[in-house]
């Protein structure tokens, strides 16, 4: 092998690939836009239904954040790899001499932080439709999104990737995705809620450490199978 | 390549395949719309798995090594695997780091010169027309230097200079010492450069001709043979 070639490490092939789908998507802009209009519509439609008067409904704005980000993610990922699958990069990626699951390590990071661009929108609005408190702990409430948003993306990028060439993609990624993505939309759910209580602190760190339990089982599970799943 | 069989559910798309290629040598991958041809480009790129029988290279399969053997393969398949949101020169400099290749932008401005895109170098690819993609990614596959080339339809869309410039790098990698493997269906444009061509037929290795005039009738012929396959 000439000199001048040097396979990259796993955190250079990770953050090549989470380089190159953010420059994609800041040139088309195409998935923001389309996943952030979901959520925050999402968010409204909710808005509707559970706030009379000027008062929302009691622990409602949770499981309505988390429904945003899961329902918004699931577009996200879904638009992501159909992007791969309409000009056959994925091959091109899988073909490369990198190791292939930091491939999938710098797909998951990509989608992670699009959906914390979207989190940014949506928390806020989700806070002032529903009178949440949840900016008032501002670290907690980073800890859960993170973590959270981790656990699905972890689930969601090796499901996308797999599905990539199946006719019924669109359909099967929710379906295989959301019965195991539950624990974390549960955790994610119980732990923002826990925010808004005086005595909450306690509940939240528990729920953030079973979504860092979440998240190291799924990242493992899914850096570990992901080579063998991308291979015909 | 050792009784490779590939099965999709029941279908059988291809059949106790073997053959062997050494160094420096051209090979025509050729057959009728679904002998096997893209399949066995797969399994040669090490994006498919056999269901039965071993590719080796060199001394090892891909299984062994996966990252040492994809290191040394360059393909371009049917689909042109570059990126119509990206620049000419952002595909390349992407894939040449995604290879490891340290530094990339003398290799990316020489390579956009060999496709004659040295003026389009900074436009996106969405762009570009059928031609200039498909010389893009002909460069995007031969950046890393690869020992194993495998082309997939690769002249599609090239008008007559660029067919000729691709069968002069054919050539030259051919004489640098690289396998090249080429399926296509323009025999008349192939036959002057090839060592070899094995004839693949409802996924069986049906004929092996050598290169050289003539090349189109004696396909036809071998296709023509019942019970032709080879080993």
């Amino acid at each position: 092998m000439s000199a001048e070639i040097a396979r990259p490490g796993f955190f250079r092939t990770a953050w090549l690939v989470t380089r190159k789908d953010l420059t994609v998507e800041l040139r088309s802009r195409e998935i923001v836009y389309t996943t952030l209009f979901f959520a925050v519509s999402c968010v409204l439609v909710f808005a509707f239904g559970f706030v009379k008067d000027g008062r929302p409904v009691d622990d409602v704005s949770a499981a309505i954040l988390w429904i945003a980000i899961a329902f918004s993610g699931t577009l996200a990922l879904g638009r992501t790899f159909e992007r791969e699958r309409a000009s056959e990069t994925l091959q091109a990626l899988m073909l490369a001499p990198a190791d292939r699951p930091a491939i999938y390590a710098g797909k998951l990071l990509g989608i992670v932080l699009l959906l914390g661009a979207v989190e940014l929108v949506v928390v806020p609005l989700v806070a002032l439709l529903f009178q949440a408190p949840y900016l008032a702990r501002p670290l907690p409430l980073v800890a859960l999104l993170v973590t959270g948003t981790l656990g699905f993306a972890a689930v969601g990028t090796l499901f996308a990737a797999m599905l990539v060439r199946a006719r019924s993609r669109d359909v099967l990624l929710p379906v295989l995705l959301y019965p195991i993505t539950i624990p974390v939309i549960i955790a994610g759910v119980r732990g923002t809620a826990a925010l808004a209580e005086p005595d909450g602190a306690a509940i939240v760190r528990a729920w953030i450490s079973m979504l860092v339990f979440f998240d190291v089982v799924f990242v493992t599970l899914a850096l570990w199978t992901f080579e063998a799943v991308m291979t015909e | 390549m050792r009784d490779v069989s590939r099965h999709f559910g029941r279908r059988r798309a291809l059949a106790r395949v073997s053959f062997e290629c050494g160094a420096g040598r051209l090979f025509a991958l050729l057959g009728p719309n679904g002998a096997g041809k893209s399949t066995l480009l797969s399994i040669l790129a090490t994006l498919s798995a056999p269901s039965s029988g071993e590719v080796r290279y060199g001394a090892v399969t891909a299984r062994e090594a996966g990252r040492a053997v994809r290191a040394r393969i360059g393909l371009l398949g049917h689909d042109l695997y570059v990126y119509p949101e990206l620049t000419a020169r952002e595909n390349l400099r992407f894939f040449g780091q995604l290879a490891g290749v340290r530094d990339p932008e003398p290799r990316v401005s020489a390579a956009l010169a060999r496709a004659g895109l040295t003026e389009r170098g900074d436009d996106l690819v969405g762009r570009f027309s059928r031609g200039m993609r498909q010389r893009l990614a002909l460069e995007r596959a031969l950046l890393h230097e690869p020992r194993l080339v495998l082309l997939d339809e690769p002249f599609t869309g090239l008008d007559d200079g660029s067919t000729r410039a691709l069968l002069d790098r054919l050539d030259g990698l051919r004489r640098e010492g690289t396998i090249v493997i080429v399926t296509t269906h323009d025999l008349d444009v192939i036959e002057p450069v090839i060592d070899e061509a094995l004839v693949l037929r409802e996924g069986r290795l049906w004929a092996v001709e050598a290169g050289g005039p003539g090349l189109r009738a004696r396909y036809r012929a071998a296709l023509s043979r019942e019970g032709g396959h080879v080993g």
